[in-house]
Parts: C-alpha cells; structure tokens; sequence
C-alpha cells in the first residue's frame, strides 16, 4: 500500500482506478482518460495533486538565497503572491527538479505572525527598498513528488549557509482545478473571498482565509491550484463537483500537459542532462551576469559551445502512437529519442517531445515497433486554450 | 468487476471466440483485457483474406496506455474484419464482446477450440493475476 492523500476516499466513492506514482496510490482514471481529457479542454476538471510537495522558506536572506539556490531569478519577483517557474540545478547544470516559486511575504508583513497563517492583503507592488535590502521574507515551493526526498536534502543543505529555515507542509491538500469554466468554478465556492481570486493574473496567487488560491496549472488552460488544509480537502472537493467540476486523473494529466507543452520531470529532463537540452532555456535568467547560481559555470560553457540535444515536439500523422523511448531517426541515422510520447485527443493524433541533435530540421522519422513512420517536428505548445497551435496536415 | 460471457471461449492472452451457427467464429479482446488497456485509440486489423496461426499475432490495439498484439486464437482465415472500429476504437472499451468485436474468422479446424479455456477456467485466471 502507497501513501494517501486525504481524497483518497473521495476518489474510490468516484470509481477511480488506482495507480503507484512515486509511492503514492493516485487516480489514474475515473472511467475514461479521453473523456476526462476532453472536460478540462471544453469546461472544468478538478485534479487531487495533494501528493506534491509544499515547502516554505523564510529567514533575512531567503531571496538571496533563492537567487543562488535557482536558475530563474527570483528577483523577478517584485509583487507579492507573484509565481515564477524555474529549474534547481545541479553543479553540472543538470535538473534536480523543476518547481514553482512564490512570492508570500516581504519584509515587515511576515513580522506580523499573526497574518502570516491567516492572510495577507491583496497582492501590492514591494518598495524597491525591500527588494534591495535583503531582510526577512517568506517563499512558497511546490516541487514535484517523486523528487520530494532528494529536493529537501539539497534545499536544506544549501539552506544552512544563509540561515534559511526550510518547512514541509505536509499538512496541506492541493487540488488543481482547471479549464475554461474553471474559475468560475472555484470562485463560487470561496464566499467572501471569491471576488480577490477573481481579481488575480495569470501567475499569481493570493491567501483566501485558510486558501491558498493559485491562478496556476499544468494543463494549458486557465484555472487555479488550490493549497487548503488537509481536513477540508474532501468537502472542497465534493462541492467542486456538485457545481459540475469532473474529477480528472493522471492519465488525462500527463495528456493534457503534453499537449500543452509542459516538461515533465524524470521523463523529458533529470540530472543527466541540462535545461538548456530539455526545452527549458527560456527558464535560465542569464542576466544579471554577475548572479551566481548552482550550475551557472557549466549552463554558460555549454552555451558558448552550443548544446549538441534539442527538445523538439513531435507530430505523427498517420495511424500510430508515439511512445517514450522510441528511437528518432533522421536521415537514416539514430538522432535521439522520445522522451514522452502519447496519443493527443484534442488532435486525434500521436504527439510527442523528442530529445534530437541540434541540428535536426522539420522532419524525421520515429521507429515505431520496427516501423519507420515519418513525423513532423514542431515547436510546442500544441494546444493552447483549447485550440490547436499545430498546422493541420 | 470484468464480465466474462458463459458462451464464449477465452485464451490466456486475454482474446475471446463466438462460435458462430455457420462454424465461424467472432474474435475480440476481453472486458478484462480493455480495462487494462484504457481507452483504445487504434485498432490495426489484418486484411480479409489473410491467413492466421494460433497463438500468432493477428492486429494490434493501441490504448493511451501501451500498444498490444493481439494473437489468433485458432488457425485459419480472415473472412471479415470490424471496420466500425476504424472510426470508433472506443467500441472496443463500451462493448467488447458486442460491437467492439474485432474479426471473423473461418477455422481450419473446430478441434481447435477445445484448446481454449471457458469462462470459468478465464475468470479464474483474471483473479489469479489480480494478486
């Protein structure tokens, strides 16, 4: 038996399949990948990510501690409940985790205990002073759950130098509620507070009494993640679905984040290899030069070399699916391979990333169980909002 | 709970066969075999007319999951092949042993069912995989 989150109940009563992932029994499916897959697309889709890992960090130097920790720069971060994403690299470049980092607390509002667990006020720019001098701060990190163990020794480790103390909230629920009804969803279900939600960008998150409500996700649509106390996890979750919101499992996760071009950790990167190889130099805060970050040295030199891999998309268009580890093969020659490849239902067709050589051009060939299918490489995302992003053939 | 049909034969491979009243059979994958499979997005069938040996590889299903041969259960010809299931993978999911049915075949010999496991000797063997 894996280790359950507190909807574990609540997903059997749904007629979920059960899943090991990463040591965790999770739903895999209610019924239907494909339908569930569909829902988020056209309406609303609620998903349990009570397994990922919630870690706070505070002390006088945590944003310079971040800036060292990360390969974005934190420092991005000048409005408070802002998110950033970003990669913690290894001293060779390679990817620990990707993870996602939010801006709770800036210097005098954490003096206040008492608002530190209840809630802070609307989002507000922070005097460029604050920024400047770097005093106590509080962040948010959600890493992934299978790198749970690994990220907090390295984080704690790195941590004691700057006096970073480092909390696990083990004792949060997180439940991801996304598509294009889905806002609307959650706001209905949040009282008082619904009106400060609905007031949030894209990327950013707000305390709604005991909530943390994130406009956040991994599915390419518009909705939020939702961090709230593991007790009221099952009611939030019920009344979501009594005002329509279907329950999605992983199988429809892993579909939909592909499909909106979203890396997944352990499959399209690791510590073997670097953002930069793995689709993710956008992430790479280059400037100020002068940041020092775990890995920088080796990010910069394999930069001025040019990194030989590329992560590319995938298109099949004929019958078939593309699968992980599939070979690529261009011009007759092995080129690379998938590193998540999977069936597209808002396509109706294969899709994948490809770890390739960098100089692999528009088209390729993927070893299909001993068939050699000819594939399209595409630049992800290839669907956005519901819509296709890729030309249709 | 998967549904396993008194009327049919099943093989270890998780196929089903109707012996149809011409001496025909109707070949499918099982309810099993579809629920661990998840939703069918290909279904690769043999052409009509092609020859296929028991135990050998005659299509192949492909789910969100994982692709999966799907082996003959007896020798002898295609006669036909479901092709509403081109369009419609998903039959296979809703109604395996009814409109997901996957082919036709003309046996060499009906000795051969024999060979097959019936539905209970079937059942027994889906919950013995369960643990």
């Amino acid at each position: 038996m894996g280790k359950r989150t507190p909807l574990y109940e609540a997903h059997l009563s749904m007629g979920a399949k059960i899943v090991d992932f990463g040591g965790w029994d999770m739903p895999l499916h209610y019924g239907s990948q494909i339908e569930e897959h569909h829902s988020v697309r056209r309406a609303a889709g609620m998903f349990d990510v009570s397994h990922m890992t919630i870690v706070d960090l505070e002390g006088e130097r945590v944003r310079e501690f971040l800036r060292y920790l990360l390969a974005n720069n934190v420092d991005k971060l000048t409005v408070l409940g802002k998110a950033l994403y970003t990669c913690m690299l290894n001293e060779r470049g390679g990817v620990i985790d990707d993870l996602i980092v939010y801006f709770m607390a800036a210097p005098g509002i954490l003096d206040r205990r008492s608002g530190r667990d209840s809630t802070f006020s609307i989002p507000g720019v922070v005097p460029p002073a604050a920024l400047a001098h770097p005093c106590a701060s509080w962040f948010r990190l959600v890493v992934n759950a299978a790198t749970r163990d690994k990220d907090l020794a390295w984080i704690k480790r790195c941590a004691d130098a700057f006096g970073v103390t480092v909390k696990e909230h083990d004792d949060l629920a997180m439940i991801a509620v996304q598509g294009p009804a889905a806002r609307d969803a959650v706001h209905g279900l949040l009282g008082d507070a619904g009106p400060q939600a609905a007031a949030l960008g894209p990327f950013h998150a707000v305390m709604a009494g005991e909530l943390f409500v994130a406009r956040t996700g991994y599915t390419g649509e518009d909705g939020y993640e939702v961090m709230l106390p593991a007790a009221q996890a099952a009611d939030f979750w019920q009344r979501l679905h009594q005002a329509g919101v279907k329950p999605i499992g992983l199988g429809a996760r892993d579909t939909l984040r592909l499909e909106a071009g979203m890396n997944l950790y352990g499959a399209d990167m690791d510590e073997g290899t670097t953002p930069l190889e793995s689709g993710l130099g956008w992430t790479v805060a280059w400037e100020p030069a002068g940041r020092d970050f775990i890995g920088r040295a080796a990010l910069e030199a394999q930069r001025s070399e040019g990194a030989k891999f590329k992560l590319v998309g995938l298109v099949l268009d004929d019958k078939g699916v593309l699968r992980n580890h599939q070979k690529v093969i261009i011009n007759g020659r092995e080129a690379g391979e998938i590193t998540s490849g999977s069936f597209s239902p808002t396509l109706g067709k294969a899709i994948a990333f490809a770890r390739v050589s960098a100089e692999a051009g528009e088209h390729a060939e993927v070893d299909v169980r001993g068939k050699l299918l000819a594939v399209r490489i595409v630049k992800p995302p290839f669907v956005r909002h519901g819509a296709s992003c890729i030309e249709q053939k | 709970m998967s549904k396993t049909p008194a009327n049919l034969k099943y093989t270890k491979s998780h196929e089903w066969v109707e012996l149809l009243s011409d001496g025909t059979l109707r070949v499918g994958i099982t309810d099993h075999a579809q629920d661990l499979l998840g939703d069918m997005v290909f279904v690769e069938l043999p052409e009509p007319g092609r020859s296929v040996t028991a135990g050998q590889e005659c299509a192949v299903v492909e789910s969100v999951k994982a692709a999966s041969d799907v082996y003959s259960p007896v020798s002898g010809e295609v006669i036909a092949v479901n092709k509403a299931l081109a369009g419609s993978p998903d039959l296979v999911n809703k109604d395996a042993y009814g409109a997901g049915w996957m082919m036709h075949i003309k046996p060499s010999s009906l000795a051969e069912l024999d060979n097959l496991l019936d539905a209970n000797a079937y059942a027994e063997l889906v919950a013995a995989e369960a643990h």
